[in-house]
């Protein structure tokens, strides 16, 4: 999607902002895009949903004053918005005023300067000393005068129980930190805590040519390695008006559904590993194991895939690839029964998930928790059908969705959604047209002037890349929309309340992946 | 039926007879043998079960579990133990010294103790009073303050929540634990585990045959709550590995961790042993009231009787460990108090009525 910007100015933001929710129901905001603008200043974009119809629109404000750059929150609006603009204040130092937690959301607390802006210097950011974190957090507002005025909230009463549930922890699933207050048993509050595996992919990729950018996409989610990548070459592509041929297409449809069952097997045997269930366990990657051969075949990768590239594929696909997938979806079909008898009909998994850590439509909107948690809450938003791109558009397979919103219609949707990839996978399969696998591109690709985004439905959400092109052969801004972040920000409202065992469960359930939301 | 108490009464004459030991050394010595016995079996029995977990839950998950270190992988578990018993142990900054040195000795008493009571064959108890079950009981129950204290003293906020829980499911299970076992006591109308033994010698004389519905009833709480107070999943909560990395024991290293890994094992042991003892008839042989298949089953003695139903006891419960998701703490609690408890109360009342009115076998 080429985006035309409405642009605000910074003093009708808030107003416009909240007219744009109200009057035409853009309720979903995807993500918030800090940008360094140069001589304009700094500035956000915002893109938005209207969760009805399905129409995007993106907003662009920016606030000309680089050292006292301010923005108004819109974190009252959408929940999920206050934690994607911490994330453009720990990058850009935008200040967002009103929004209740400006802290640093990836890089430590006493990192200096803020990377993402084009005037960074690298050797000013990093001290040596001991990261001593703040237990407050900074409240901005503007004064009568239009100076800044700092409030600063506690973070904890001096009697709460704090555990932190990672960075090293086996149910986290990474090094992402939870910061928890118990009461006995109830959790009352969280505090995520990211970045202890951010590696500054955007901003690396600000340095790479085209090609080379490619690279660090599999590396982001690596359970779905092929959607990132087909993100990013779809908005490459779209930005140079590239064609492909129905053979690239068909292809990669094919391989982003195995990617897809990949994930959604190991989602269901980490779901059964964090309740302890391990037989389930062994079960999900034993079948995993079966995915994986007929990817590494064609690809020669089992985790980190590399085989989209601008313009197609990296090669066409192995002889056996048609024979294995269709041995494999023959193979798999029973399975799913197998999956249903030793874990999903098992009572005591379903006292675990019914009706445990629910997330109802509204906040799930709100948060912008897409992909299998918002579909169990009811909300349809699978970019699959509702902006489809390849093949989506021509095959017939279901949305699933669930209105319960709890542990245990997350849990489902995943096991249905594998039935759906097969469908897909079937359906396709066996009438591979004939065609070239890559459409040739000069040696160095240039992306005409302009900003575009694209996304497509990852593993676990919708995976979107903003792309700002000023002409040259790497890009100006490259942002991708983590699928995990709103999980991350949406678990102290999910989880209020309820016990820590049931922690484990939600978090199982969220399905989140660590370096997708640290990038 | 091969009696055991001919090597006993053999060997203590040989003490005080032929050697004419006087009372103080030859009891000494016996006492002091029958202590290392017990000691080693412990050791050994734990090799063995923690092998057969291995191997079993490896079968249940399609795959062939330790197969490098020996034949069949046999020596994977000894040099697990060899490794554990030179590990250094280490102390917690600001942790209570003195708890954390003791809890796992206690945990280990517990279980140490009750492991004693088992009758391994007839004539082989090496504890048997006229209030076993009561003393038995008892003994076991020192396990929890164990873990409560490992938890406690940790200095460790995971172990502190899991010694909250352990300390909870233990001494709620503990509850249905004891009525089951009563409702046994009356059946049988005594608490001497021999006797208990003896009382179950009549054809289709082991209580779940002679007790019916009752006494199956009894069993399967029984199982339950033994799992529970054992901490075995789907139990397993005070150690929830993925919500409290390892619970009470995550400070512990060494032997120090190896006693409550050892005591973890022992208790699945106990429980099924005491389960076999009690509702499967211990050493007893399975009579039919066929006088010659009766005599040809007594050729079997009483340790292999004891042994195959203990295991085949401890083969179910790993069966349930390896399939079940793991409950949460409030519905461990609930299907305690508002289930098992409840269950067994009525249960108890059901099985004095039966053995008041004779309506058994």
């Amino acid at each position: 999607m080429k985006l035309e910007h409405k642009i605000f100015d910074v003093k009708d933001f808030a107003s416009e902002m909240a007219k744009l929710k109200t009057e035409k129901h853009f309720d979903f905001l995807v993500t918030i895009v800090g940008e360094d603008f140069g001589e304009e200043g700094l500035g956000c974009i915002y893109i938005l949903e209207n969760t009805g119809s399905h129409e995007r629109t993106s907003v662009k404000v920016v606030a000309s004053d680089r050292d006292k750059a301010y923005i108004p929150t819109v974190s009252h609006l959408w929940k999920g918005a206050e934690i994607l603009e911490r994330e453009v204040y720990d990058f850009f130092g935008i200040i967002f005023l009103g929004n209740k937690d400006m802290r640093r959301l990836y890089l430590r607390s006493d990192f200096k300067g803020y990377p993402f802006r084009k005037d960074f210097k690298a050797e000013e950011g990093y001290s040596l000393e001991d990261d001593n974190e703040p237990d407050y957090t900074m409240e901005y507002s503007l004064k009568q005068d239009g100076t800044l005025q700092a409030t600063q909230h506690k973070l904890f009463t001096d009697d709460d129980y704090v555990i932190n549930i990672g960075p090293q922890h086996p149910a986290t699933h990474g090094v992402l930190r939870l910061q928890t207050i118990l009461d006995g048993e109830t959790i009352r509050k969280i505090y995520p805590h990211c970045g202890y595996i951010h590696r500054g992919v955007e901003k690396m990729c600000e340095e790479y040519t085209y090609p080379q950018t490619l690279a660090l996409t599999d590396r982001l989610d690596y359970l779905s390695a092929m959607m990132n990548r087909h993100a990013l070459c779809s908005v490459v592509e779209e930005a140079m008006g590239v064609e492909l041929t129905d053979r690239i297409k068909y292809i990669r449809t094919i391989m982003d559904e195995l990617q897809r069952l990949d994930s959604h097997l190991l989602f269901y045997g980490c779901c059964a590993q964090d309740l302890g269930a391990l037989t389930a366990f062994i079960f999900g990657m034993r079948d995993r194991e079966a995915v994986l051969n007929c990817m590494e075949e064609t690809t020669g990768g089992r985790l980190i895939q590399n085989y989209y590239r601008i313009g197609g594929l990296q090669d066409d696909i192995d002889v056996n690839f048609v024979k294995n997938v269709k041995k494999l979806c023959e193979y798999i079909k029973p399975m799913f029964k197998e999956y249903d008898d030793v874990f999903t009909g098992n009572v005591i998994l379903q006292n675990r998930f019914k009706g445990v850590g629910v997330l109802s439509k509204e906040n799930a909107i709100s948060y912008g928790c897409t992909g299998g948690t918002g579909r169990a809450a009811g909300w349809h938003n699978d970019v699959r059908k509702n902006h489809p791109y390849d093949m989506y558009g021509n095959v017939e397979f279901d949305e699933i969705t669930y209105t319960e919103g709890d542990c245990f219609a997350r849990y489902k949707v995943r096991l249905d959604e594998m039935r759906q990839s097969v469908r897909i996978i079937e359906q396709l399969i066996d009438n591979i047209p004939a065609g070239d696998f890559y459409i040739k591109q000069k040696p160095i690709i240039r992306v005409p002037e302009g900003q575009w985004y694209t996304s497509c439905e990852g593993s676990r959400g919708e995976i979107g890349v903003y792309l700002d092109s000023r002409g040259d052969k790497s890009p100006y801004r490259l942002k991708f929309r983590p699928m995990g972040l709103p999980l991350v920000s949406a678990m102290d409202e999910i989880l209020r309340g309820e016990k820590i065992a049931d922690l484990i469960s939600v978090g199982a359930t969220l399905d989140y992946v660590i370096p997708d939301i640290d990038r | 039926m091969f009696d055991f108490s001919l090597i006993t009464t053999w060997f203590d004459s040989l003490l005080r007879d032929t050697l004419g030991l006087g009372d103080f050394l030859s009891i000494l010595i016996e006492c002091v043998l029958v202590g290392v016995i017990i000691l080693a079996a412990y050791a050994i029995i734990a090799i063995v079960l923690i092998f057969m977990e291995r191997k079993v839950c490896a079968y249940f998950q399609c795959r062939l579990g330790p197969m490098r270190v020996g034949f069949w992988g046999l020596l994977q578990v000894p040099a697990d133990v060899l490794k554990m018993l030179i590990k250094e142990i280490f102390f917690v900054d600001k942790a209570d010294k003195l708890l954390y040195m003791i809890a796992p000795f206690l945990v280990l008493i517990g279980s140490v103790g009750a492991f004693a009571f088992l009758p391994w064959n007839k004539g082989a108890a090496v504890l048997d009073f006229n209030v076993g079950i009561f003393l038995l009981t008892a003994i076991s129950s020192i396990g929890v303050v164990g873990v409560f204290l490992a938890g406690w003293s940790s200095n460790n906020k995971y172990s502190l929540v899991s010694a909250m829980r352990g300390a909870v499911q233990m001494i709620s299970y503990e509850m249905s634990l004891c009525l089951c076992l009563i409702s046994a006591v009356v059946l049988t109308g005594t608490m001497q585990l021999s006797g208990i033994v003896e009382a179950q010698g009549d054809a289709f004389g082991w209580l779940i045959f002679k007790g019916h519905i009752p006494a199956i009833i009894a069993l399967v709480v029984f199982l339950i709550a033994g799992n529970a107070e054992a901490n075995r999943g789907p139990f397993d909560l005070p150690e929830a590995e993925s919500e409290l990395t390892a619970g009470y024991h995550t400070e512990y290293s060494g032997m120090g961790f190896g006693y409550f890994y050892l005591a973890e094992y022992l208790n699945l042991f106990i429980i099924a042993g005491v389960a076999a003892t009690v509702f499967l008839g211990g050493w007893m042989p399975l009579h039919i009231g066929v006088a010659q298949v009766d005599t040809v089953l007594d050729y079997i003695p009483g340790f292999f009787w004891f042994c195959g139903k203990t295991f085949l006891l401890v083969w179910i419960l790993l069966w349930i460990k390896w399939t079940y998701p793991r409950l949460r703490i409030d519905q461990i609690l609930k299907l305690e108090w508002k289930y098992l408890m409840p269950l067994a109360l009525l249960n108890l009342v059901l099985m004095t009525v039966v053995a008041a009115l004779g309506l058994h076998f």
